[in-house]
């Protein structure tokens, strides 16, 4: 049965201690073709120093339409933020 | 009868919100709703950039063991993989939206998805391949320049990677035109006969006027197209007839002219019925192209196959 094989999410660093960046996807039957594969796809030009393949199907994704409620949690927490907190006056560096 | 009316409020709720991304500039991503219209529109369109980029490579390939230098021929080499890649940019960003490769691959074969037209003429002489790189992939460039700021984000990155490789193809080609405009009376010839064979096909890739355009409405509608037809065919006419005039081509419109009013140029009829006697299967490479891609595809199927079956039995040793 003739297919155009798995498919395999790609990410990629592009110098080193960058994070990874997803940049798109490639088809491959296996690791090794996944990680070539994405290598001839994605870095024609020295866009990456490393490279992530992950297949597709491992993935998995907030659904948009939950977003007020799944991403409530952290919208009353302003505490979280440093802006939070008042500073005696004077102090420096901080 | 509850059920229905709630039902049809949450579609409504579905679509204000996918309208009020398209608003306030929002990419519309993979999950998000979408109407069905925007969904096909994408699927043709992308399909369609895909196949165009896989089916450019036939003309150019064409030249690759003809190649007048090693440095032109591993140029050319080098071309042609990012055309394979672009193809492959747009595979992918169009797969998010629910159709497989097989599926689009089968629909370019069965002639249901379309092709750049510009693909069906010959690349018949070394300078062919310098107006391809300079006139169509420069015409292509304007077009995926706008399509940067298309709504559905998938296509959009893709855009941004594209045109980062495209300019080079750009230069690439003009460096062949001027190169041969500075070589013998031959060499000149053969550019200007490229340059008059390629120069129409080239403004008839952005398609028809705008007044004769039948699915641009819900195509700004949704800011999937961001520019007309006939503004993105003046850019490309603007900037490249400066380019054709420093190296001492001819373009070939007796009715070209400099507007100082509208400060563009004015240009002579476009002869549409040769557009669509060509996308109707007549041009010159129609049969061709298809039968090379279709004859390719069918011999490499026993590389997917060894593959898969590799796959399995490495799954089994493990």
């Amino acid at each position: 049965m003739d297919t155009q094989l798995g498919k395999w999410e790609v990410f990629m660093q592009a110098k080193p201690g960058a994070n990874y960046i997803h940049a798109g996807t490639i088809h491959a039957s296996d690791k090794k073709m996944a990680l070539q594969n994405a290598r001839d796809t994605y870095t024609r030009r020295g866009e990456g120093t490393s490279i992530w393949v992950v297949p597709t199907d491992a993935i998995v994704a907030s659904n948009p339409d939950d977003n007020d409620m799944f991403f409530d949690p952290s919208n009353d927490k302003t505490y979280r933020l440093p802006t939070f907190y008042v500073m005696p006056e004077g102090a420096k560096a901080i | 009868m509850e059920l229905l009316e709630k039902n049809e409020k949450l579609q409504d709720n579905k679509l204000g919100s996918f309208e009020a991304k398209i608003e306030r500039d929002d990419a519309i991503e993979p999950r998000d709703n979408m109407p069905e219209g925007y969904r096909k529109h994408l699927i043709r369109q992308m399909s369609q950039h895909a196949h165009s980029e896989v089916i450019g490579m036939q003309p150019e390939g064409n030249w690759i063991t003809r190649a007048p230098s090693l440095r032109a021929k591993q140029i050319l080499l080098a071309k042609i993989q990012d055309e394979g890649g672009h193809g492959l940019y747009l595979y992918s960003a169009a797969e998010t939206l629910g159709i497989t490769r097989d599926e689009m691959i089968a629909q370019l074969h069965s002639g249901k998805a379309k092709y750049s037209n510009i693909f069906n003429y010959p690349a018949l002489t070394w300078a062919d391949i310098g107006a391809i790189g300079w006139l169509v992939d420069g015409a292509a460039i304007v077009n995926q320049v706008s399509l940067q700021r298309t709504s559905y984000g998938p296509y959009s990155r893709a855009m941004v990677r594209i045109c980062k490789e495209e300019s080079f193809h750009q230069r690439q080609g003009y460096e062949i035109m001027a190169k041969m405009m500075n070589g013998t009376a031959a060499q000149r010839e053969m550019a200007q006969d490229a340059m008059n064979r390629w120069w129409w096909p080239s403004l008839m890739m952005f398609g028809p006027h705008d007044s004769e355009s039948p699915r641009s409405g819900d195509a700004f509608k949704w800011k999937i197209k961001r520019s007309t037809n006939d503004e993105l065919r003046q850019k490309f006419i603007d900037k490249t007839v400066q380019q054709a005039e420093v190296i001492g081509l001819k373009v070939p419109d007796a009715d070209l002219r400099w507007n100082e009013e509208k400060k563009c140029y004015d240009h002579g009829p476009i002869n549409w019925e040769e557009f669509h006697s060509v996308i109707n299967g007549n041009g010159p490479c129609n049969n061709q192209r298809m039968a090379h891609h279709k004859k390719v595809h069918a011999e490499g199927a026993w590389v997917r196959e060894a593959a898969e079956a590799y796959r399995l039995k490495e799954e089994k040793l493990n």
